[in-house]
């Protein structure tokens, strides 16, 4: 089981590099594809199977699809024109994230981690009534108003981007 | 059971490399995908919180910052459409038109 999650996370991590470090947009985009897939076996493991689930179907399916369709739309073959040409900007900005990065571990191995107290939903209860039908009864339940204004959230951002992407400007 | 400091350290990790690519990269579209990658990572730790202490309300966040993350992608790809038929490259230093 260990040995699973720590081969995911290292695909994971190298998922995410290569965003960083390759050239060409939409090989970035499919090595995010790849960092979602191994993050959803992760949550897998955790017993979230829901959220496994819309990690591939939503973000690597949709969001990544529509990423490409963009990227394919406007890229251009000339690559050299997004080199970063600021070198003392790349040791800044390697700097400035090694000490987020220092400071945000920091912050769960400088000592044993207190988690607070427990909730209502251990593992037994999870796995006996299923995690799927728990998040929907609590969704239409206690989150019902966030439910209904998340909704009207996605129907605003459907009609501003019709509305933004078809506008002309001169 | 995975240690929960082990997956903390993933996310931490995976959350480090969107902001180096948000601060690195010149081309908008990775920049979004690098703060698609950060939003990711927050997703991470939300999963692991809410295994460690029992609680379902970390995956009920999950649900929203999955649904906000959607409508961000749409509606910042229709900015970046309608920003490239004017200025005709994605470089994000082209981008100057609101500063002064």
């Amino acid at each position: 089981m260990l040995i699973i999650f720590y081969i995911f996370a290292v695909l994971s991590i190298f998922g995410a590099l290569g965003v960083l470090f390759l050239r060409n947009p939409i090989h970035c985009a499919l090595s995010l594809v790849g960092t979602f897939f191994c993050l959803g076996a992760i949550y897998v493991m955790l017993n979230a199977e829901f959220v496994a689930v819309i990690q591939v179907l939503v973000y690597a399916g949709a969001i990544m699809v529509l990423f490409l369709f963009v990227l394919m739309l406007l890229s251009s073959k000339d690559t050299d024109q997004y080199a970063n040409k600021w070198p003392i900007g790349k040791i800044l900005a390697g700097l400035l994230s090694f000490g987020i990065f220092v400071q945000i571990a920091s912050l769960f191995t400088a000592g044993e981690l207190q988690l607070g107290p427990k909730g209502a939903y251990p593992l037994e209860v999870v796995e006996e009534v299923g995690s799927i039908a728990l998040i929907g009864r609590l969704l239409f339940t206690d989150y019902i108003l966030s439910f209904e204004i998340i909704a009207v959230l996605l129907l605003v951002a459907v009609i501003g981007a019709v509305v933004i992407a078809k506008r002309r400007f001169e | 059971m995975i240690p929960v400091e082990h997956i903390l350290l993933l996310s931490a990790a995976l959350f480090t490399i969107g902001v180096l690519g948000v601060m690195l990269r010149r081309n908008v579209i990775v920049i979004f995908m690098s703060i698609e990658l950060m939003l990711n990572a927050v997703n991470l730790s939300f999963v692991t919180f809410s295994r460690g202490m029992d609680s379902m309300t970390g995956v009920i966040f999950i649900f929203f910052i999955i649904v906000v993350a959607a409508a961000e992608a749409v509606v910042g790809l229709s900015i970046i459409l309608s920003i490239f038929r004017t200025r005709k490259t994605l470089n994000i230093d082209e981008f100057n038109i609101l500063k002064w």
